[in-house]
């Protein structure tokens, strides 16, 4: 059998890290939400939130853990599958990925052990400041990888010699141009996730009528924040968009489908756009919408796909399509969470059974809309790996089809098993729900949570 | 050229691994010993004295292979090629082993957890193994690319060398147990400890006489004067090391078996770089030929010098803050 690399390669790197992306899309949001339940804790002494913090960060444990090892997986392919690459582009982008090893890897996976295993050992102010650790210890991870994801979408700050990308200006390496857009819609991305996710527990909670409190205050929350990051993450992409165009428009256009640049863009609702005939057949589309979105005018003009050969032109089917998941699930998201802050202000939130039923079906929407998303991103820039610096094609190791493809099986097999029990591990800890302190730790928590935490932390801190 | 840059990302490097394989070493050096626990309450209180640290002592492994990365590249896009079956088995082990521990305290039925857990430590051990000993007996390159097949790592020395890893990292698991647990897990891993320091000394002498047997350079940087002068002292060193291990052993003492172990690992490591040095890829590639450019080793070092000392800080802090002996029964989350 005859395997070819570079496909064998390009799908091995794409099944893994969208197996990881899935998991840093939930931690990053989620470790955010565990320290606000903390510092709500704190803050007001009612136990329900000491309660809630602890049930999330069971939950936490379970992804962060298949995140990390999925992670270590990606670090070591750029190597395996990618050495000509990390020769090409190391200069510029191992540095980036060696700063967030540094600043941020080891910060999340030190106070990691003290959220999981802390609690009876440090003072609660320490316990919730080590939540608060690891949320910003994600949000560092994301900033450096996604400035260096930027960097192979718009490369800017460096010298090509002899084909090797070499650093000249570090700050323009860094805040390449796409950067800060990349950086703010995926966070928000992150997130939305995460806000979904809550949102459908609270409501699964309320309709089983069990733990309704903890159910009520999820829901408030949830909604609370999906109802104005939901909007913010079109307005976002929206400006993500505008700088696409700018550096990308090739990407823009197979977005877009968008054949002809010399005339002005329909947006297609649905369209099968036919790579060979460069034509889009069952064409849905709202006339000039495309040109009205990105350039502000009825009949602004953007390029084309003709513009370019076949050969220099990203898949444009899964590009399409793979935009039009992301925007359904952003447009579902706005109108979930803005319906949601509707029925709060009526005071029916609690009481909606069909808008409950349905959220506690939803949650799932955010990873389907970041996979979406990345698969946009990464095979819009297609044929290049690092736009205009290094073709994919040439990015590749010195092994042999055959070896990749066994390793890709073995891949698929064992996330496979990792993730199906991941996700059941998951639901058993939710249908366990957030219940009080465990047996052992009655003693050391009593009425009053906080003068008992208090002094259950010095002691532990104390001990010997 | 600044020649000394990459000299002093070798030594970095070299730390980090170091840090990785005493740090991770008794990790692993858990689940190597995990069949020989006799009931649940045995394994959670074995799993409880690494739990807290396992996920920082495995980031040490990032650094190292990252750190390749940016301080070598050329090296990082040889040697990872060169050992792509061993080192993907590697990392998939070690993604069985890492979920084990979250996935075990909320599943009902633990065994298959637990062979996830052993199997995945002593798979990952063996593999890292075959990494060191692919290393060592030499890749082949042309052109500054690796230039061999699939399977040149597979030769009996990279076998031994697996061998050696697991029971090197059993020990340190071992002596980590001894220092960590009360009860019969303490009492066992100290009888462990025991065959487990013989063994790894069987394995050094192997590992020590085969290496300059069937590679020339490496016998004549250990055996031709005056090298010989300075060196013989490491071989007697790492007796003496072993004596005492074994004595401490026998006398009960708990940190001292845990501290001599160390020392013998930093004692093969240094043989390794004895033998090696300069070349990071034996036996064509030394640390020159393969380093990133200046400015990228400058800009990565200012944020080392800053952020290595602050994340020792902090690692240093959570190896207090869980100190003391976890007993058995104590719970988990
Ligand atoms: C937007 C965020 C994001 C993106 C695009 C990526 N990661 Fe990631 N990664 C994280 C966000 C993150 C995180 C939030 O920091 C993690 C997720 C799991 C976890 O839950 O921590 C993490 C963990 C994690 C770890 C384990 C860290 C540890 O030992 O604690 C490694 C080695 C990587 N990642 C490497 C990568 C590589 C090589 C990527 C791309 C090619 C990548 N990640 C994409
Ligand atoms: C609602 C309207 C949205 C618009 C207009 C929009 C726009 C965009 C655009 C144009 C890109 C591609 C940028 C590029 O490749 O250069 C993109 C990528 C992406 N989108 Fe969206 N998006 C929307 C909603 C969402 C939602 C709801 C999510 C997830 C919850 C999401 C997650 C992502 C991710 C993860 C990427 C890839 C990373 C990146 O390039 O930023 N998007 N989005
Ligand atoms: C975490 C979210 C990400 C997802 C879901 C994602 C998804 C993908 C997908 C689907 C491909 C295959 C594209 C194709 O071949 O058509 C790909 C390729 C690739 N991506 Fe990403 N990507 C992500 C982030 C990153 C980051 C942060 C980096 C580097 C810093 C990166 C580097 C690469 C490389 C090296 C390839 C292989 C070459 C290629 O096919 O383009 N990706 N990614």
């Amino acid at each position: 059998m005859d395997f070819d690399p570079v496909l064998l390669a390009r799908l091995q790197f794409a099944f893994t890290i969208i197996f990881h992306i899935i998991f840093p899309s939930f931690t990053i949001g989620l470790s955010a939400y565990i320290a606000t339940l903390g510092a709500m804790w704190i803050r007001s002494g009612n136990d329900r939130y000491q309660h809630l913090m602890r049930f999330w960060t069971k939950i936490f444990a379970v992804s962060f853990a298949m995140g990390v090892v999925s992670g270590i997986v990606l670090s070591y392919q750029f190597g395996t599958n990618w050495s000509r690459f990390s020769v090409a582009v190391g200069n510029v982008i191992g540095p980036l990925i060696g700063y967030e090893v540094l600043s941020a890897f080891f910060l999340e996976a030190t106070f990691l052990g003290v959220l999981l295993f802390g609690i009876n050992r440090v003072p609660p102010w320490l316990y919730v400041l080590s939540a608060a650790i690891v949320a910003i210890g994600t949000a560092i991870s994301a900033f450096w990888i996604l400035s260096a994801n930027s960097w192979m979408q718009t490369p800017n700050g460096h010298e090509l010699r002899g084909g090797i990308a070499y650093p000249a200006d570090w700050l323009a390496v860094i805040f390449n141009p796409s950067f800060p857009y990349r950086f703010a819609h995926m966070l928000n991305a992150a997130y939305l996730t995460t806000g979904f996710v809550v949102l459908a527990v609270g409501a699964r909670y309320l309709i089983a009528g069990r733990y309704i409190e903890e159910g009520r205050t999820m829901l408030r929350m949830a909604i609370g924040l999906t109802a104005i990051l939901a909007p913010l993450q079109l307005f976002l992409g929206d400006q993500h968009g505008l700088n696409t165009l700018k550096h990308q428009p090739i990407k823009v256009a197979a977005m877009e489908a968008h054949w002809d640049g010399s005339k002005p863009g329909d947006f297609h609702i649905f369209a099968w756009p036919d790579e060979k005939t460069a034509e889009n057949r069952f064409a849905i589309s709202i006339p000039h919408g495309s040109s009205l979105i990105l350039t502000h005018h009825m009949n602004g003009l953007f390029p084309g796909l003709n513009s370019v050969s076949a050969s220099e032109r990203p898949p444009v089917v899964i590009v399409f399509f793979g935009f039009r998941i992301m925007l359904a699930i952003g447009f579902f998201m706005i109108t979930a969470a803005l319906f949601g802050a509707f029925l709060w202000w009526r005071g029916t939130l609690f009481d909606t059974r069909w808008y409950l039923q349905l959220m506690a079906q939803c949650w799932w929407v955010g990873f389907v809309a970041v996979i979406a998303g990345w698969v946009v991103t990464e095979s819009g820039r297609q044929p290049w790996i690092v736009q205009g610096v290094l073709r994919t094609a040439d990015a590749t190791s010195p092994v042999p089809g055959a070896t990749i493809a066994g390793t890709l099986v073995l891949f698929v097999i064992a996330y496979g098993v990792v993730f199906s029990f991941g996700i059941y591990y998951i639901n058993r800890l939710i249908a366990q729900g957030p219940t009080g302190p465990t047996a052992e730790e009655t003693g050391h928590f009593s009425a009053n949570p906080i003068s008992a935490a208090h002094e259950a932390g010095r002691t532990a801190v104390g001990r010997t | 050229m600044e020649w000394y840059l990459p000299v002093i990302w070798a030594a970095l490097i070299g730390t980090a691994v170091v840090m990785y394989v005493i740090l991770d070493g008794f990790d692993l050096g858990i689940g190597i010993l995990f069949p020989f626990a006799r009931n649940e309450r045995e394994r959670d209180q074995m799993m409880r004295s690494v739990a807290p640290f396992w996920d920082g002592n495995e980031t040490w492994l990032v650094l190292g292979g990252g750190g390749l990365w940016v301080a070598f590249p050329k090296a990082y896009a040889v040697v990872m090629p060169a050992l792509y079956l061993p080192v993907i088995v590697m990392l998939l082990a070690l993604v069985f082993r890492g979920i084990a521990f979250e996935f075990r305290t909320v599943s009902r039925s633990k065994t298959w957890l637990n062979v996830a857990f052993s199997v995945g430590s002593t798979v990952a051990a063996f593999a890292q193994g075959i990494i060191l000993g692919g290393l060592i007996q030499g890749i082949q390159v042309r052109d500054g690319a690796f230039a061999g097949g699939t399977f040149d790592w597979a030769t009996p020395f990279a076998f031994l060398c697996g061998l050696s890893l697991i029971a090197g990292y059993g020990l340190l698991g071992a002596t980590w147990l001894a220092l960590k647990t009360e009860g019969p897990v303490g009492d066992r891993a100290r009888s462990q400890a025991k065959m487990l320091l013989l063994s790894v000394l069987v394995f050094m002498a192997a590992v020590s006489l085969w290496t300059p047997l069937t590679q020339p350079r490496i016998a004549e940087r250990w055996f031709s004067l005056p090298n010989f002068y300075f060196l013989w002292p490491i071989p007697v060193i790492t007796a003496l090391t072993a004596y005492l291990a074994w004595h401490w052993i026998e006398t009960g003492r708990e940190v001292p078996p845990f501290l001599a172990t160390i020392v013998l690992f930093l004692l093969g490591f240094l043989g390794l770089v004895i033998s090696n040095f300069p070349y990071l890829v034996p036996p064509s590639l030394t640390v020159w030929d393969t380093a990133a450019a200046p400015a990228s080793q400058i800009f990565m070092l200012l944020g080392t010098l800053l952020l290595l000392p602050i994340i020792l800080g902090y690692v240093g802090f959570i190896y207090w803050l869980f100190r003391g002996k976890v007993r058995e029964g104590e719970s988990y989350h």
